[in-house]
């Protein structure tokens, strides 16, 4: 470590990074906005595709809501990587003599702050339209903000991986789609026994623990997705 | 022994040891999965319950085994080549996808296939055939990403890299797939679980399923030395090997 | 012997399409993979073998044009 490096360079450049992201996104608020309308969107498609009828709604709303909200982050994805590519800031985190997995950390933070968190929030508004049985509104919105945490980081591999290959959209979602499936079956079984008015703490416990394990493991390999993705 | 990994961990050696084990390697392969269908097919007693249909798990059962151990080797030869750098591991992991991919097909064909008389329908959300269809879109997605790389090696180091996070994934898909179905599906009739099948019934299963490992592996090791040819073209002991072929 | 004829072998008691096609599939595959992976080891020896011909003869012309090369 050179000398005149500042005291706790980790977490300055963990905190800069992250700082860095957010404000450029913010910048452009459609790009945030536009998971959220997709979401909303996807909803009201059902009620039109299936029937009005409040009853079969309620019963098939927790797996739609969390589908969809799957599909909206996995739409977001592609974005995650691919500007700082474009314009090499990703390359100088490459270079950079911090370790890139806190760094990529830091990116995936970012990712899960401006949709993930968002989506969350706005669930259970979309909930009501599909008149969710009140009581699991809270539960809703607890399982997709641990869910998307995880769909985050398991989607930050393979956009890190694709960041290189030209229109890698639909390959991103044929690598991630499988992967997400442990998270969405927890994710809605939470719903659902909150739905009936069964205990949720196994499932949110288990979406912890799914949580828990991208949080140790998806790190390094993010990092080493981006070293391929970038250098071919 | 450390000289003999070594001679096998470099093309030349490898293809050179290969070539001596594939004959009897294939002739086992033909042999066992030869017994084994004949057997199965013509000398094992019918199931009480199934009938005769139940003579589909001597081709469901290896072929799912095989479709998910190719997995593992594929992830297996992935590590193998990101930390040690042997390239043989990679052409080895390239050779053998295809195959497992297939072998997931025919495994889920053979179980919808087996689905129509047990359940009356070709497909049915049972938790094995719904966890096979999801390793269908692993291998896919692994075979995918190779070929979407300009570059032989990031194509090789990014299939490498998630067939080892699928491999991660597989054991929590297949709980979280269980656990989904029975909540869905409380005490179904699951087709390949028997309680304690007589030898007469069981020993042309293992015959089949030694036989498909021993098919996987000669398939594998021929792919793999053709595919050396093709990458060490300009080395000089593979042109030394094909001047003496002439 | 579980059957007593061959007809009785080849209707599997009913379940003839099921367990033929299941069958089917598989050998298919075996027998499909297998001949791929013979008819790809031909090709890539014979490639090679074509490749190394062409080289040499290429390499045949330039000796003889180099050794007629003061008087060009």
């Amino acid at each position: 470590m050179s000398s005149d490096e500042p005291a706790g360079g980790l977490s300055l450049a963990w905190r800069a990074t992250l700082r860095r992201d957010l404000v450029l996104r913010l910048r452009r608020p459609g790009e945030v906005l536009n998971p959220l309308a997709f979401f909303a969107l996807v909803i009201t498609l059902f009620p039109l595709g299936l029937s009005p009828s409040a009853s079969l709604l309620a019963t098939i709303a927790p797996g739609l809501l969390w589908v969809a909200a799957l599909l909206a982050a996995l739409l977001s994805l592609d974005g995650m990587f691919r500007d700082d590519a474009e314009d090499g800031s990703l390359e100088q985190l490459l270079l950079s003599p911090q370790p890139l997995p806190a760094l990529a950390m830091a990116k995936v933070a970012a990712h899960w702050l401006l949709t993930g968190l968002p989506l969350a929030l706005m669930a259970p508004l979309l909930g009501v339209m599909l008149s969710l049985p009140a009581g699991s509104y809270g539960v809703l919105a607890l399982s997709l903000a641990l869910g998307s945490a995880s769909l985050s980081l398991i989607g930050a591999i393979g956009a890190a991986l694709t960041v290189g290959v030209p229109r890698g959209g639909v390959l991103l979602s044929l690598l991630v789609l499988p992967l997400y499936i442990p998270v969405l079956i927890f994710g809605v079984g939470a719903v659902q026994a909150a739905a009936q008015g069964d205990g949720v703490a196994a499932h949110l416990a288990i979406l912890g623990a799914l949580l828990a394990a991208g949080l140790t493991l998806a790190p390094f390999a993010i990092a080493a997705a981006l070293r391929i993705g970038l250098n071919g | 022994m450390w000289a003999f990994l070594h001679k096998l961990g470099s093309p030349k050696g490898f293809y050179a040891i290969s070539g001596r084990w594939l004959p009897a390697l294939w002739g086992v392969a033909v042999a066992l999965i030869l017994v084994g269908g004949v057997w199965g097919l013509v000398f094992a007693p019918a199931d009480y319950q199934q009938g005769n249909s139940f003579r589909i798990i001597y081709v469901h059962v290896p072929a799912a085994f095989l479709a998910q151990s190719i997995f593992v080797a594929m992830a297996v030869a992935g590590l193998v080549f990101m930390v040690w750098k042997i390239k043989l591991a990679d052409m080895a992991a390239a050779m053998m996808a295809p195959l497992g991919a297939g072998m997931t097909f025919v495994a889920l064909f053979s179980g919808a296939v087996w689905g129509v008389p047990t359940w009356g329908t070709w497909w049915q959300w049972d938790a094995r055939l719904t966890s096979m269809l999801i390793l269908l879109f692993l291998y896919i997605g692994v075979i995918a990403l190779r070929g979407a790389f300009v570059s032989r090696d990031g194509g090789a180091r990014a299939a490498s890299l998630l067939a080892m996070v699928g491999v991660i994934n597989i054991p929590i898909i297949k709980f979280s797939v269980e656990w989904w179905y029975t909540l869905h599906q409380p005490a179904s009739f699951s087709i390949t679980e028997k309680p304690a099948m007589p030898a007469e019934m069981w020993l042309p299963l293992l015959s089949m399923v030694l036989g498909f490992y021993a098919f996987f592996l000669a398939v594998t090791l021929t792919r793999t030395r053709s595919e050396i040819l093709r990458r060490e073209s300009s080395k000089r002991w593979v042109r030394a090997l094909v001047e003496e072929r002439r | 012997m579980a059957f007593d004829s061959l007809s009785a072998f080849l209707s599997m008691g009913g379940h003839a399409p099921y367990v033929w096609s299941a069958y089917g599939a598989t050998a298919a595959l075996l027998l499909g993979v297998g001949w791929h992976a013979r008819a790809e080891r031909r090709r890539v020896r014979r490639d090679l073998a074509r490749r190394m011909r062409r080289e040499r003869r290429q390499a045949e012309a330039a000796d003889a044009s180099t050794d007629e090369g003061p008087t060009r």
